[in-house]
Parts: structure tokens; sequence; C-alpha cells
């Protein structure tokens, strides 16, 4: 029960995304095209489950200290097999996804999810962790990165839609068009959830670049708008 | 001197790192609520950029190249770059107090940016070719880590002002906090792309 509740965690409730709002660099920049968004959804997850699993095995070994270099190396580490991966086979991903592929391993989720989960739980449940967050952000991105071609270039996974591809509206495939569409998703999510989504503070800063600053929920009000208004 | 000024322009105003290479985005979100915040975090990540450039340039030109290392680019980075910080606090600690009290609690939170690492790979990209000389290459590569983080701090410093007016606006309950952000985001990254073609005009 437990195990099925961690790997629909991410999918829907912690969605890392749209509920948290994490990793949002390249769920801005990358889903152009559905895709790429695949593509990168894929490498996260792998990158996330490797990760996940492995520092979860050595949960006991690393030194509470030097615990955060430690994950780094270790993320890197699958970051740069990823990236001689999709190198090797998949050129033209690797085009599309440029800069973005070997920046995976500053993304938040990825050493979020280390910090709070992996270093604390087995290997098992890391994986489902890892396996429902990756899901969740897959699906994510795929959502966004789908009216965002279907809306900017009139196609869906590359085949021309018709109508549309006459008609597109080319500043969604643009900055603009991901920062607005982003915000409208995020705003059904709260709109659906009425603003009981779990709070970012409750699934942990550590990961968050912001951390130190923000203070827990100051700034990361994707999931709780009314109270970061009240503020 | 023509060539630097086009590097810098292309890197603040065409190419900025936040609002349209979408870099950075965490801190751009989070911690731009108040303009002093906006400050400071930006000035640390300009003084990050060119330093970790300074660094991992030379890295990358001298020890991974020549040996056939390229593929270790992330893992050095990244480590290179955590140290980096960790020291530059440690000095700016004993030293110069009053800089680390002002920018101290910015600097580890930099480590994770994804703009810094960024910067140095699409350095190493563009700059670092084949035949290149190691002189003219890392000016340039240093000019582009200057303007890009001139870049974000403009992005910062304005999206600051634009969100304490946004905060006491009234909008539908669901888009209060984050959505509103985004989409004010989005409003402000549409005049960036105003400045498209800017250099080639001015001084191609």
């Amino acid at each position: 029960m437990k195990a099925l509740r961690t790997l629909t965690n991410g999918i829907i409730r912690e969605n890392p995304i749209l509920v948290l709002v994490l990793g949002t660099c390249p769920f801005l920049a990358v889903t152009t095209q559905a895709s790429n968004a695949i593509g990168m959804g894929a490498a996260v997850t792998f990158v996330l489950l490797c990760s996940n699993i492995l520092i979860s095995i050595l949960r006991k070994v690393i030194s509470e200290k030097v615990r955060i270099p430690c994950f780094i190396v270790v993320i890197a580490s699958f970051v740069t097999l990823v990236q001689m991966i999709v190198q090797a086979f998949l050129p033209d991903l690797n085009d599309a996804l440029g800069l973005y592929l070997p920046l995976i391993v500053v993304n938040c989720i990825i050493l979020g999810r280390a910090e709070m989960f992996a270093s604390k739980n087995g290997v098992f449940l890391s994986a489902l962790d890892a396996i429902g967050m990756g899901v969740g952000y897959t699906l994510a991105m795929l959502v966004m990165a789908s009216i965002r071609e279907i809306l900017g270039s009139g196609t869906w996974f590359g085949m021309p839609l018709p109508v549309l591809s006459d008609n597109n509206i080319s500043i969604m495939v643009m900055a603009p068009g991901g920062f607005a569409i982003f915000g409208v998703l995020i705003a059904i999510v709260n709109k659906a959830t009425k603003g009981k989504a779990p709070r970012k503070k409750d699934f942990g800063c550590a990961g968050c670049p912001s951390a130190a600053v923000c203070g827990g929920g100051l700034a990361c009000a994707g999931a709780d708008g009314k109270e970061a208004a009240g503020k | 001197m023509k060539e630097i000024i086009a590097i810098i322009m292309t890197a603040v105003l065409v190419n900025n790192y936040v609002l349209s290479q979408f870099l950075g985005i965490c801190p751009f979100l989070g911690v731009s609520k108040k303009l002093d915040q906006a400050t400071g975090m930006s000035i640390a990540v300009i003084f990050v950029m060119v330093l970790s450039t300074a660094v991992t340039y030379p890295i990358q030109f001298f020890i991974l190249n020549p040996n056939g290392l390229g593929y270790l680019q992330t893992i050095v980075f990244i480590l290179v770059i955590a140290a980096l910080v960790q020291l530059v606090e440690i000095i700016l600690k004993k030293y110069i107090p009053s800089l680390h009290a002002a920018l101290g609690v910015y600097l580890p939170l930099i480590t994770t940016n994804c703009a810094v690492l960024g910067v140095c790979i699409s350095n190493v990209d563009s700059y670092l070719l084949e035949g290149a000389a190691f002189g003219t290459s890392f000016v340039h590569a240093l000019f582009n880590s200057f303007g890009s983080g001139v870049g974000f701090f403009l992005a910062m410093v304005l999206f600051a002002g634009v969100r304490t007016r946004v905060e006491r606006c009234n909008c539908p309950a669901c888009f209060k906090g984050m959505p509103i952000t985004l989409i004010s985001a989005s409003i402000l990254s549409v005049s960036f792309m105003g400045f498209a073609g800017l250099v080639e005009n001015l001084l191609g």
C-alpha cells in the first residue's frame, strides 16, 4: 500500500512541475515539441531512477557532512552517461536539447529527491519514488509541449494538423508563450485542488537553489497562492 | 572592441539568460520578490559567473581537451563551481566581512543555479572551437559571462519592480502567487523580444 502511494505521489499529488514548481528551466525551454518533451522526460527519469537507487544503497556510507557533494557526483556521473547515450544513438534529440541535457545535473528535482527521499528510504521505495516523480515530470512536460506545439506550430509529434497548421500562433513556441502557458497550467491545478496541494516546505526546499533566501514557502507559491499573497 | 560590445549586448539584451534562454528561472521566480534581495543575488551571480568561467575555460582548454577527456566536462565543471563558491565564501568571510554580509547568503545557492553551469558550458561550446587561440577566445568568453550576468541582473531588477505592483493587484484566486508571476514574466519576455536584430543592425 505504501509502495503504491509512493509511486502515485509524484504523478498527481506532488507533481514536481505543476504542484511543486521544481525543475522549471528545462521544462520551459525544451517544451516546444512533444517529441523533445518525451526525450527530456525520459532522460530525467533515467537519471532520477539511477541516482535514487545508488544514493539509497550508499545512504549508510555517505557521511552527513559531505552528502551534498556526494549526491552531486553521483548525479553528474549518470548525466554524463545519458549524454553519451543520447549523443551516440539519438543525435537529433541531442541537437534539440542542446545545453539542457548536461544541465540535468543542476535540476532541483533530482537533488531534492536524493536529499528528501533516497537518503532516508530503502532501495525499493526510492526506485518507486523516482519512477513516480519521473513519470509525473514527463507527463507534465508532454501536456505543456502538446499545447505549445499544437498552438504554436500546428503539429503534434511532427504530424501537421488540419486547420491549425495554417493558422499557428508562433509566439507560443517562443519564450513568452512558455511562461504564459506554464502560468495558466499552474492556475488550473490550483483551481482543481482548491489550494489544498502540499506546500513545497513539506516536500523539502533543500534541493531548491533559492532555499536560503526564500526560507521555505515564501517564494514558491505554486501550491498555495493564497498564503503567499497574504504574507 | 566592436566584437566585445556585440558580445555584451547580445548577452544582455538579445539572448537574455532568463527571459529568452530559460536559465536561472528558479532564482528569478524565487528571489525577485524584494528589490534588495534581487540586487544582492544578481551581483553574486555576475561575480560567480565571471569567476567560474575564468577557472573552467582554461581547465577545458589546457587539461580536458588535449587529453581527450571532453566527456568529463559536466562532472568536472559542477565540482569546480561548487568548490570555487565555497572557497570564495571562506575568503570573503575572512577578509571582506562587509561584502560577505551582503552577498554571503546568496553564494551557496548559486552552486546549483543552472545559469552558472550553463554559461560555462555554452562558453566552451561557442568560443572553444577547433584551432582557436586561447587569448582571444578566453577574453570573449569572459565578456560573454559578464554580459550574461548583467542580463540576469537586468531581468531580476526589472521583474522585482513589476512584482511588487502585481502583488497588490486583485486577480482571480487561482492565479494568485506563481501563476500571475509567470504571466507577468511572459509579458516582460515579450518586451525583450523587441531587441531581436538589434546587434546586427547596430554593429553589423
